[in-house]
């Protein structure tokens, strides 16, 4: 049940498992982990003398492992978990394992229905990605980082295409480090490279790339911008299009640059995490307007009001009216909406998190320890000893509340209203 | 002023880069360095010193080297950033080459020279310029730049596989639990107290490290994590070779982990260089004033522990101790006091140093010079003569040393000369005298490293 409006919206509270129980039964209960939907919770058990399994709502895998590490939820509800058996790491899905086998697996991904799953893998001293079960057939001197297009059928990794023996620095700076994906290799090598992501078709692949000092550019599909900056941070291609937008550096000022060519009038002291509004053309960045002074723009103008400490990503509203971001200043977080931040402050704040007609905004936020939801800059009346981020319903009238409350988990859904 | 006299040194990163250097490039990167990235504060250093000297005394290696002048923290500068401003940065190759071994192996910025100028002046930050221009120029002892590729490739210095991180992360685990029972080292966990930040080579040649300190935040109770991902690393030698956009990525990725995580603090490993690029000049160079995450070096935790009887102290050390105090954390950061503090609550004979705390003299490995390897390991050895002579004169037979650079150095130097003593973190000294709360103990541990 991957889509929202198919989940159990009536509202209630329904106890889904005993976790202290879990740690009574278990010497070792690792990180608990949910779904989307409440449904399930789950943790690696530990059960001595390097037995290690998974525990869904109380039941056992049948699967029993050396080390388990990483375990998550797809976005359609499968539990993934990287297992080592026999001195075999394989991914096991759902408490079955793939049959590929590897020496070592990381950078467990999904695609973003879910439906793929990728990690990077390392097979005889060989580097590469998994994905759904089959790696790829080219493997590499070593790859890092995992990207899976947003339909899932493709993966891009950064590889060193040849081994430089530590110290030989000439060869590292005639550039031995590209982009593979689905295991070719790009033409052309780099010094560095960051900051891979997808078009929305899958097709095209960029990456901040790094050719020389002080010369710094952007490479789709391994061909660079014909212009370089003295420093750039990562691509992201605009949605629906071949455009890609990129923060530069020109003259020691950041801005914001399109196909190599700046498009917004502003320089900022920083300037990254660039979003794109979801129904417009308008782009917001976190930009320091001054040293030591942050806040967002939209594009190339900032907020009236800046944050001493640090704003993170900014993030739309469904229907792209509004911007919201967690800010921080004198060491306390909270919510900045266009522009205004809520009065009150927490210890920490998660991202926030739109209702469907952007009217309403609803965050997880802790303070001393203890877990609550807060909605429009209005802390909820109930705490809980765990807590994850809030879920509105499709009609923006509920929301779903995954916690952990005197050793029990609980799916709630609550009215906005009474939160 | 003497004639600069040294012993010459084979270094691929000296000797073959200024082959690939035109007259016309390195006028342009001189330029381009002081006119746009050093403008006015430059101008206002060097239009205020007046030449008095008094800097001479304060720094180590002039002292180390019998107060040849040529040493004086003043010459350097006359020998570097004067000449490139008085030539234009008309220089042929071999005088880059001579900034460069002044700039990158005479001074470690320690910065005690600008506690003993007149007027304040930040002589460190003119050396910074010089690794600047020099590196730029790719002209840099050859494995501080091998670090620097290793930083723009892998954010760690030692060219870590991701995979090789986590794999040591799960092993340190496993040994960790014959002494702590069930003790965890839990990875990507989101919304712990403490992001854990260790030095790239806990994560390869000294992993007992990476124990020690999962060991403390195990008895402690701490919520603590490390992220499995890339920022893990606290080290930062991009720093010193000037590479400032490098630097710029390693610690925006440092804080985004954190940040990532959820986390409230991070703390660094016991590190002075790590501390200084995550509370000064890497997070400056991005535009935070101060870090955006509170950054916290382990005396500082430790400290706390100690204080709050998180952790505590079942037998005492008895031999007499000293301590180093490392110039990042403490001359420019003032933690000296605290230092003293751990070190007085573990050891029973605590012998202090002299000169100690902000007046203290550098180790002669600061700011990347222990990284310089075989070729350049005299000069810490002839550098550091001043601080071995120090340390011998308290009595001492364990200096506590919270820095991977004074400690590896000080202990090559009890070797080189014969000095009877040895070498400890503040990590290695709580293990060796915490106690292990009865349920965390093991049949295979005794409750202590003992």
């Amino acid at each position: 049940m991957n889509d929202v409006a198919d989940w159990d919206w009536a509202p209630g509270d329904k106890c889904i498992a005993d976790v202290a129980d879990w740690k009574r039964r278990f010497p070792v209960v690792h990180e608990y982990t949910v779904t989307n939907d409440g449904e399930k919770i789950a943790a690696i058990v530990e059960q001595g003398n390097k037995a290690v399994t998974v525990c869904v709502n109380g039941e056992l895998w049948p699967v029993v492992a050396e080390r388990a590490w990483s375990l998550k939820f797809s976005p359609d509800n499968r539990l993934v978990c990287p297992m080592l058996r026999e001195y075999e790491w394989s991914i096991v899905v759902d408490g079955s394992p793939w049959e590929e086998t590897y020496d070592y697996v990381w950078n467990l991904t999904f695609s973003a229905d879910g439906k793929s799953i990728a990690a990077n893998i390392k097979k005889d001293n060989e580097f590469g990605i998994c994905l759904n079960g089959r790696s790829w057939e080219t493997r590499f001197t070593e790859a890092r980082d995992v990207v899976v297009s947003p339909d899932g059928s493709r993966t891009a990794s950064m590889v060193k295409v040849r081994r430089v023996a530590t110290l030989d620095i000439f060869s590292f700076a005639e550039g031995v480090i590209t982009v593979a994906v689905d295991g070719e290799a790009w033409e052309r090598n780099f010094l560095s490279i960051w900051g891979m992501s997808f078009s929305s078709d899958s097709r095209m692949v960029a990456a901040g790339v790094n050719l020389d000092r002080l010369t710094y550019t952007v490479a789709i599909n391994g061909v660079p911008w014909e212009r370089t900056f003295s420093h750039i941070w990562e691509p992201l291609f605009k949605p629906g299009s071949y455009d890609v937008f990129a923060p530069v550096k020109i003259d020691g000022l950041w801005t914001l640059a399109m196909n190599g060519s700046p498009v917004w009038d502003n320089s900022f002291v920083q300037l990254w995490e660039h979003r794109f509004s979801p129904t417009t053309n308008e782009i917001a960045a976190v930009v320091a307007v001054q040293f030591g002074k942050w806040t967002v723009a939209r594009d190339a103008v900032p907020w009236g009001k800046t944050f001493r400490d640090a704003v993170l990503a900014p993030v739309f509203s469904p229907d792209g009216k509004r911007v919201a971001a967690i800010v921080k200043e004198d060491d306390r977080y909270t919510i900045a909406v266009d522009g205004t931040a809520w009065n009150e402050r927490f210890d920490m704040v998660w991202d926030p998190v739109f209702g469907p007609d952007g009217s309403r905004i609803a965050v997880k936020a802790e303070r001393k320890g203890a877990y609550f939801i807060a909605v429009d800059g209005r802390p909820g009346r109930e705490s809980y000893d765990y807590l994850w981020p809030p879920i509105f319903s499709p009609d923006g009238e509920k929301v779903l509340i995954r916690c952990i409350q005197g050793g029990k988990y609980y799916r709630r859904v609550r009215p906005v209203s009474d939160v | 002023m003497a004639r600069m006299q040294r012993r010459t040194v084979a270094d691929l990163g000296f000797d073959e880069t200024i082959k690939n250097l035109s007259p016309d490039k390195i006028a342009r990167t001189i330029r381009y360095v002081l006119e746009k990235e050093a403008a006015a504060r430059l101008k206002a250093y060097v239009d205020t010193c007046i030449h008095c000297g008094l800097c001479n005394e304060a720094c180590h290696f002039y002292v180390s080297y019998d107060r040849d002048p040529s040493y004086a923290p003043v010459a350097k500068v006359r020998q570097t950033i004067w000449d490139m401003i008085e030539k234009k940065g008309k220089v042929d190759p071999e005088t880059v080459k001579t900034y460069a071994r002044i700039g990158f192996t005479e001074c470690n910025i320690c910065r005690r020279c600008s506690m003993y100028c007149p007027f304040g002046i930040d002589i460190g930050y003119m050396m910074i310029l010089v690794r600047r221009i020099c590196g730029l120029l790719k002209v840099a002892p050859s494995y501080l730049q091998d670090q620097g590729y290793s930083h723009m490739y892998t954010y760690s210095q030692s060219w870590v596989a991701q995979d090789d991180w986590v794999d040591t992360v799960q092993f340190v685990e496993e040994e960790l639990r014959m002494n702590i029972k069930n003790a965890r080292i839990p990875l990507d966990k989101e919304g712990a107290e403490i992001m854990y930040s260790p030095h790239s080579l806990e994560a390869k040649f000294k992993t007992n490290l990476l124990a020690n300190i999962a060991k403390i935040m195990n008895v402690a109770r701490v919520d603590w994590t490390m992220p499995s991902f890339d920022g893990w690393d606290s080290t930062n030698q991009s720093m010193h070779l000037g590479d400032h956009e490098t630097m710029g990525m390693v610690e925006r990725m440092h804080f985004s982990a954190g940040f990532r995580l959820k986390v409230k603090k991070i703390v660094t490993s016991e590190c002075g260089h790590s501390f200084r690029a995550a509370v000064y000049d890497g997070s400056r160079s991005l535009g935070w004033k101060e870090p955006p995450i509170t950054y916290l070096q382990p005396t500082q935790l430790f400290f706390e522990f100690v204080r709050d009887g998180r952790i505590r102290i079942a037998r005492k050390i008895e031999e007499p101790v000293t301590v180093q105090d490392p110039c990042s954390i403490v001359r420019n950061r003032g933690l000296g006091g605290m230092l003293r503090s751990v070190v007085k609550a573990a050891c029973e004979d605590f012998r202090e140093v002299d000169p100690c705390l902000e007046h203290n003299y550098c180790c002669a490995a600061g700011s990347g010079v222990i990284n310089y390897g075989p070729p350049w390991k005299f000069l810490r050895m002839e550098g550091g003569r001043a601080k071995i002579r120090q340390l011998q004169a308290t009595g001492a037979k364990i200096v506590i040393a919270p820095c991977h650079s004074c400690h590896k150095t000080i202990e090559e130097m009890i070797d080189y000369y014969k000095a009877d003593m040895h070498v400890m973190f503040i990590s290695e000294l709580l293990v060796k005298t915490m106690e292990i709360p009865e349920d965390m103990r093991t049949p295979e541990g005794k409750g202590s490293d003992q």
